[in-house]
């Protein structure tokens, strides 16, 4: 069941257009800012408030970076490993990443506190490397070391 | 009377203050801002607004280069055209190694909601929108506000400034997906259906959003429309060093001294925005090619350095303007690794739909990553060759594949030892 709030927001965004379905991604965008991730059940409940299918509503889903059909950390780490960060050495911050989280790209931390992906360029290629922790972008990494990316991570409980 | 502005060199980022927030609506219509908006209301018709753009030789700055002017002319217009139409600007910016769409959003997002109204009066749309890239955080916040603010003054919404002319902007957020820069991809989703391309024609300009004619903008190309309508065709014209219009916003990323994006004039040379304005190599450092205009253009290489960086000569030496902004291919970087970097990028954000482009790209990655490791195999070039034929212009649905294919088959020409230092020596051939 969407909750009342989700169903408002939902509401406002379907006046933008034409038809019901164009405000997809702005509702499961909607119903991920609630919950943080979209499940089963959330996309049977889009289709209904969309006059879509469930298949449609995930046809969509599914073909967006950030959009998450599974759960994840509290905060989602996503890592540009496009060309301009790739020359000026997002592996080594991967690598960092990966150490001090203890996990894998694609993984989340035991304390359910992150989620490290990897994403395309983020546009910001003057400053690479570059990653995005929520809405956060964090930028000239190249120096980064383990000291630093402690201090980055503390922002983030 | 309004006061008089004298027309500036760099019209587009004149308004912004690197690290500061942008002008709100009071700043901007004290710095001139809202003025060509009134004028084109109040002193143009549609068609006028029309022809002065195209007189300008703007041309999109997005990556096709279409010119600007001749696209919103193909709307149907006049008493028997479709009462709703649309204007989408395309601020999907997700080619790898562009950032300058961002910079103007960020920076100044009247100036882009001036252009935008401009825009849409001229082809007779009553409502648009800003599809945004959804990593863009702080440029929609801006933006939204901005939106806010000219609605509240009457820039937006019913009757504007009197005149009439009706136009709502929205702003839509997307989600993360290359294709949907791709403007057919871009329309399908923004009516929330997976965001495939469209077959071609009937073109948008007939028939796309919700089966409406439908012009698709970049960012940067109308936030050239207020300047153009503003101080006029030969003040605009006189910017370039070239024979189409106007400044660019170049940019340079890699191993470089200061990377950064700056507006130079059509036309203005690699070898100056990459010595003089990106402070040259860094030390140590050799540029032995450069990408000029991000991921889906063709290598050029130290001799195009004194080219003027404009549509026709890039063109003219095998590649293509794009977005503008350069990266630099440094002599201590791995061409064979670069370019994998590079087609993973393409095989992942291939949308699947066609099967050149879904299976070719992949396969084109796996033989980079077995050249890079030192294990490729006698052939694996000529296959790489084939490929970049195989999923060149007109064997594919879209320009997603050729685009993958352009850094391939210009590395291929220019860097070919590379890529034969990756081929394992069979053992029959090793010395005994």
């Amino acid at each position: 069941m969407l909750s009342r709030e989700e169903q408002a927001e939902i509401e406002t965004e379907l006046q933008h257009y034409e038809q019901p379905q164009a405000a997809t991604i702005e509702a499961l965008k909607i119903v991920q800012r609630h919950r943080g991730w979209v499940s089963d059940e959330a996309v049977i409940d889009l289709a209904e408030v969309l006059h879509s299918s469930t298949a449609a509503i995930d046809s969509v889903a599914t073909f967006y970076n950030l959009i998450y059909r599974q759960p994840v950390g509290r905060h989602v780490i996503h890592l540009c490993d496009s060309v301009s960060c790739w020359i000026m050495g997002q592996d080594r911050v991967r690598r960092l990443l990966q150490q001090r989280l203890g996990i894998h790209m694609g993984q989340t931390s035991a304390d359910q506190r992150f989620t490290l992906l990897p994403t395309v360029c983020l546009g910001t290629c003057d400053h690479a490397p570059a990653m995005l922790i929520g809405r956060d972008t964090h930028r000239d990494l190249e120096s980064l070391d383990p000291q630093r990316l402690d201090k980055l991570l503390e922002q983030y409980p | 009377m309004s006061q008089k502005f004298s027309p500036p060199d760099k019209p587009l980022t004149e308004r912004i203050r690197p690290e500061h927030a942008p002008f709100d609506i009071a700043e901007y219509e004290r710095a001139g801002g809202y003025q060509a908006l009134r004028k084109a209301l109040r002193t143009m018709a549609p068609d006028e607004v029309v022809g002065q753009v195209k007189d300008a030789g703007l041309r999109g700055r997005g990556g096709a280069g279409f010119p600007t002017g001749v696209k919103w002319g193909m709307v149907p217009h006049g008493p028997g055209a479709p009462k709703q139409k649309y204007l989408i600007a395309n601020g999907d910016e997700m080619e790898p190694g562009t950032f300058k769409d961002r910079l103007l959003l960020e920076g100044d997002p009247h100036q882009f909601i001036e252009g935008m109204t401009i825009a849409a009066y001229a082809i007779g749309a009553s409502t648009g929108y800003l599809f945004l890239r959804g990593e863009y955080f702080l440029a929609a916040e801006r933006v939204q506000q901005a939106i806010d603010q000219a609605r509240r003054r009457g820039f937006l919404g019913r009757n504007i400034q009197g005149s009439g002319f009706d136009f709502e902007l929205h702003l839509h957020t997307s989600a993360g997906r290359y294709i949907c820069g791709e403007e057919t991809a871009l329309i399908n989703a923004l009516e929330g259906r997976r965001a495939i391309p469209r077959a071609k024609p009937p073109f948008p300009t007939i028939a796309g959003l919700f089966g409406k004619p439908t012009v698709v903008n970049n960012v940067e190309t109308l936030c050239n429309v207020p300047h153009i309508i503003q101080f006029g065709v030969d003040w605009y014209k006189g910017l370039s060093k070239t024979r189409n219009g106007g400044t660019k916003l170049y940019g340079v990323s890699g191993k470089v001294v200061h990377p950064g994006a700056w507006e130079l004039p059509l036309g203005t040379s690699a070898r100056e925005i990459i010595d003089e304005h990106a402070g040259g190599m860094r030390a140590g450092l050799k540029l032995r090619g450069f990408l000029p205009g991000g991921a889906s253009t063709d290598f050029l290489v130290p001799e195009h350095l004194d080219l003027p960086m404009d549509y026709d000569a890039i063109a003219a030496a095998g590649s293509r303007l794009g977005t503008g902004t350069l990266i630099v291919l440094d002599d201590q970087t791995c061409v064979i690794g670069m370019l994998r970097n590079l087609e993973h990028f393409f095989a992942q954000e291939s949308c699947g739909w066609c099967t050149p482009c879904r299976d070719g790209i992949p396969w084109a990655e796996k033989i980079l990553i077995e050249l890079e490791a030192g294990r490729g195999r006698p052939g694996d070039l000529d296959l790489l060759l084939q490929q970049t034929r195989l999923l060149g212009p007109g064997r594919t649905f879209c320009a997603h594949a050729p685009g993958a294919m352009e850094p391939l088959q210009s590395a291929l020409k220019h860097f070919r030892a590379d890529f034969e230092a990756g081929i394992q020596t069979p053992l029959t051939e090793l010395p005994a």
